[in-house]
């Protein structure tokens, strides 16, 4: 009997392993021993931090780490803040059918690939496109405007994207938030912000974090969008990875860029954790 | 993170296609192998074609990422070929006896092998050929550009797109009087033509509404007006010409710069028969010509401009008279080295204000 | 003396259906208010409009006199005590209780004292520092309360509060919150589906059918003098015919119902030939083995005994009469019947001022 639950045990227990280990792991301890390389001539590698070196000491290389990391942040908290309001009118004052026409309404832009979604925000904010068409027919512009290729037409299309990771969370542990206990806060002499903050807030803070937390790294790792709706100066960190691999066949300088990646994502994921004091066991669990 | 998705997807289709060895895994371009010319060879040969698109920088990391594995034919442009082989040993040697060799143009086969012979071994055949050059309404900003330079003239300003890649500086580097395949061998001197591309490119910076990526984006650009000259291949000069006759192709004064793409045998294929009686097979000239239609741009193939379409030819004439053809700059194989430089001076325009 | 809280002719629609309708009523200061009746009858509705978080379709509601309808929920002076507590599950014991004192602005070192004194006076000192689920049920209740009272609100609304607990913690606290209300002193306003809640804690109970009030009395008026066949039938057991009255003579009436069974009655204001409905206490119908031992009722009747139904003090016995009517009888525990089983011949009789009758709707 014990013996069987022990196989079924190991028998559930593999392909989580399996997954791990070669497709997580051991990559990783691939690109750490190949960023760790240095090319001395064809075919010829020597062992040595160069590449770090280069990445932290190259100023665009670091210039455009902290800018990932900075608008990735950004990113976040705009979309919590606009998460936030939505989420609380789906899980409390939708009823109904309301309710779950709302919570499709977050998934529709998902029944796209991402590319095309991209492309269709191309399309409204062009110099020749909706908005712009819009503009100039309501008489607030004069000649087409230009809404494309900035940091903050990045910014919409990144929040756009994670919107429905923050609103899923957030609708989960709002939901979970019984009425009643709102009301106590206003019966006992809440005000709004009060309730909001006192009560509203700390429930939902699960739900914030984990939300805080995939947003942030679907905003680092994004490709598409900042590639796509950014502008000139608007490089990202993973276009860098993308440039490093593919196109200048540099390998052991997009290993190193890949690995800062990593350490960056895991610091900001702890700090999160630090600064709401939750472990990371309370906010998956 | 994109090496684990490589290897892992390559993993995957490498087991899966290990039992069937008349199936021909072709790592292409897009329009390189249309489905019509794919359904007549299978419906020839009994053989199956799997069709994977891609570009030169993709073929060379998925190459690499495999050892040259998961792939049994590949087309990278001819210039690609000798430096990754030096360097990953991902080809491997092609038996010209067995392609019919009739069926090539015999100066460009001639010149194909040559550039992309290692150690005596050859590793390239010519496919297509086609050129970059500058794509632009021609009733806008003909009269101004003529050159690569004039797309940063203050007339075209904020109307003007080009790919921050190779191509830019090497273009650049022949309209401001330089001849930077010279230099390919001379390092130093390649790295002060680069420098002084470099300076031009972060001066014309703000003449540039945006660095193009992929070419529907570049064309939607055109055809929207929002930009109205460009770098770009002549094939999308062509494409734009069909919807607006001021949009097209135009061979810079310095030169348009010339590609061939290859047949090349990836090390680790594992269907190299099949490969060779797919080369056979699309360079006839009538299955040549039907690649022409598809892809835009001529082949290697002897006899096949017979075949192609004359709408399609009757532009190529207007983009290349005589002594346009005459200046083409062929691209010579890239020696390892020149790209880090290229990536530098990239990097560093692309971070300039 | 102005009442603490008032309801003048309270209306509150939702579409076309009136959930309350024009219900009034005062509750004098200090004295415990039930509002009994079953579920989906407004009696919630009630408590939302006095708490705030519902406006009142038409009417008034005051408290010490005032109107308080356009004072928002978080600033009029009465608490509510939620079905299911709704403690503040972030927060801890003392955080819970001193979360109105810290909107009021209060002082810190005041709150403290404040908070330690209410859970003095709930009985459950020191456990400030304790999160909310470590609690039991009933000390979650007292908290509940506490959090209320530290604000010396004029009313306190309790919505069906020992409505999650178990059987034997729901008796215990009825006992407690009828203490707990004279120790704080305050109107306490308390809704209930649970007749036996209301009964043994009131001062007043008003018991609530479709969105009216059906009669507002003490638990005795309402038990011994229903007004309306609702609380007749809704308050304690019945035994219940409907029936035409034969004869009527003053408040005495001779009944029969539909099975054809003869009864006198009392009831006022019914006229011969009426249809009525008629209730009898299982508890007023006296059992004897003999008919002489009943000669004083009015009505008496000779039956078998059908079935036991044994429950300690509220036993019942069924009893079939010989027109096959069977009735509910409270078996007295005296020991008199105690070898009493089924198939017994058996007499059964009770007086005419026992039958409450009233006219069928």
């Amino acid at each position: 009997m014990r013996n069987q639950s022990r196989i079924t045990f190991y028998l559930l227990l593999t392909p989580l392993v399996l997954w791990l280990g070669l497709l997580i792991i051991i990559p990783h301890i691939d690109m750490l021993l190949i960023s760790l390389r240095e090319r001395i001539s064809f075919g010829v590698y020597e062992t040595s931090l160069s590449q770090y070196e280069k990445a932290l000491t190259e100023p665009l290389y670091l210039r455009t780490f902290w800018r990932t990391a900075v608008m990735s942040v950004l990113a976040t908290v705009i979309t919590l803040l606009i998460a936030f309001p939505v989420a609380y009118y789906i899980a409390k004052m939708a009823k109904g059918r309301l309710q779950q026409v709302l919570f499709l309404l977050c998934l529709i832009p998902f029944y796209v690939s991402e590319l095309v979604r991209t492309f269709g925000w191309m399309i409204l904010l062009r110099e020749t496109g909706l908005i712009s068409s819009l503009l100039q027919w309501v008489g607030l512009a004069d000649q087409p405007v230009e809404l494309l290729y900035t940091d903050a037409t990045m910014m919409v299309g990144l929040v756009y994207t994670s919107m429905l990771f923050m609103v899923v969370p957030l609708v989960t542990t709002l939901e979970s938030l019984d009425d009643s206990v709102i009301e106590a806060g206003y019966d006992l002499g809440g005000s709004g912000f009060s309730v909001l903050r006192e009560i509203i807030i700390p429930h939902a803070m699960p739900g914030i974090v984990s939300g805080c937390i995939v947003v942030f790294m679907l905003s680092l790792g994004n490709y598409l969008t900042p590639t796509m709706l950014g502008g000139k100066d608007s490089l990202w960190f993973t276009e860098m990875i993308y440039n490093q691999f593919i196109v200048r066949s540099n390998w052991e300088l997009g290993a190193a860029f890949g690995f800062m990646l990593l350490v960056l994502s895991s610091v900001i994921v702890w700090g999160m954790l630090r600064l709401t004091g939750r472990t990371l066991k309370e906010t998956m669990g | 993170m994109t090496r684990t998705i490589l290897l892992a997807g390559t993993m995957l289709a490498g087991l899966a296609s290990v039992a069937q060895a008349d199936t021909l895994r072709l790592l292409t371009w897009g329009g390189y192998a249309p489905e019509d010319v794919v359904a007549k060879f299978e419906e020839e040969t009994g053989h199956t074609v799997e069709v994977t698109k891609s570009n030169n920088e993709e073929m060379i990391a998925k190459l690499r990422a495999t050892g040259g594995g998961g792939f049994d034919l590949a087309q990278p442009s001819q210039d690609r070929i000798m430096g990754p082989q030096m360097e990953f040993g991902i080809y491997k040697p092609i038996d010209v006896s067995k392609l019919n060799k009739d069926l090539f143009i015999p100066s460009m086969l001639e010149a194909t092998m040559g550039n992309t012979t290692v150690n005596g071994d050859v590793y390239g055949v010519p496919h297509v050929w086609g050129t970059s050059g500058l794509v632009m309404n021609t009733a806008e900003a003909g009269d101004v550009v003529k050159d690569y330079t004039d797309l940063c003239a203050e007339e075209v300003a904020g109307k003007v797109s080009y790919r921050l890649k190779r191509p830019t500086l090497i273009g650049f580097a022949f309209a401001m009087g330089e001849d930077p395949f010279a230099a390919y061998d001379d390092e130093a001197k390649y790295a002060e033509i680069m420098e002084k591309v470099e300076a031009k490119l972060i001066e014309c910076k703000a003449n540039v509404k945006t660095y193009w990526g992929g070419g529907d984006e570049l064309m939607n650009l055109l055809r929207s007006g929002e930009v109205t000259a460009s770098m770009a291949w002549d094939t999308g000069g062509w494409k734009l010409n069909d919807d607006n006759a001021d949009l097209t192709f135009v061979a810079p004064a310095s030169g348009a710069l010339g590609w061939i793409d290859t047949f090349v045998l990836p090390a680790k294929g594992q269907a190299d028969d099949v490969a060779y009686e797919w080369i056979n097979f699309v360079m006839q000239p009538e299955i040549a010509a039907m690649i022409t239609a598809a892809a835009g741009n001529f082949t290697a193939s002897a006899g096949a401009d017979e075949f192609a379409e004359d709408s399609l030819k009757a532009k190529y004439q207007a983009s290349f008279p005589q002594e346009a053809i005459d200046n083409i700059k062929w691209y010579p194989p890239v020696p390892a080295g020149l790209e880090t430089i290229e990536g530098e001076v990239l990097d560093r325009v692309q971070a300039a204000n | 003396m102005t009442p603490d809280l008032e309801c003048v002719d309270l209306v509150k629609r939702f579409d076309d259906t009136a959930a309350v309708n024009n219900v009034s009523f005062s509750v004098p200061p200090g004295s415990f208010f039930s509002i009994l009746g079953p579920s989906g009858c407004g009696k919630t509705t009630i408590m939302r409009m006095i708490a705030g978080f519902l406006d009142p379709t038409s009417g008034d509601i005051r408290i010490k006199g005032g109107s308080v309808l356009d004072t928002p929920p978080n600033k009029r002076p009465v608490n509510m005590v939620f079905q299911h507590l709704a403690l503040f599950p972030m927060m801890t014991i003392a955080e819970n209780i001193g979360y109105g004192l810290r909107r009021r602005g209060m002082a810190k070192g005041e709150i403290g004292r404040k908070v330690d004194e209410a859970l003095d006076r709930i009985g459950l000192p020191g456990i400030g520092a304790r999160k909310v689920d470590e609690l039991s049920g009933g000390q979650k209740q007292r908290v509940a309360i506490a959090r209320c009272m530290v604000l010396e609100p004029d009313v306190l609304l309790l919505d069906e509060p020992l409505g999650a607990l178990d059987l034997k913690l729901r008796e215990h606290m009825k006992v407690e919150l009828k203490a707990l209300q004279a120790a704080f002193d305050t109107t306490f306003v308390y809704i209930t589906h649970d007749q036996s809640e209301a009964l043994v804690m009131s001062d007043q109970i008003a018991v609530m059918n479709a969105g009216q009030f059906e009669q507002v009395g003490t638990g005795q008026d309402l038990y011994y003098r229903p007004d309306t066949p609702f609380v007749a039938g809704f308050i304690g057991e019945s035994n219940r015919w409907k029936g035409r009255i034969e004869r009527a003579e003053g408040g005495n009436l001779q009944l029969r119902t539909d099975s054809g069974l003869a009864i006198r009655a009392t009831g006022m204001g019914l006229s011969e030939g009426a249809r009525a409905e008629i209730f009898v206490r299982p508890e007023s119908i006296r059992l004897a083995a003999s008919a002489d031992a009943l000669a004083e009722f009015d009505n008496q009747l000779t039956g078998t005994v059908t079935s036991l139904l044994f429950n300690g003090a509220a036993s019942r016995v069924l009893v079939r009469d010989t027109a096959g009517e069977t009735l509910e009888v409270t078996l007295p525990q005296s020991g008199e019947f105690a070898s009493l089983k089924r198939g017994d011949a058996i007499h059964i009789g009770w007086g005419a001022g026992q039958a409450s009758c009233f006219e069928a709707s």
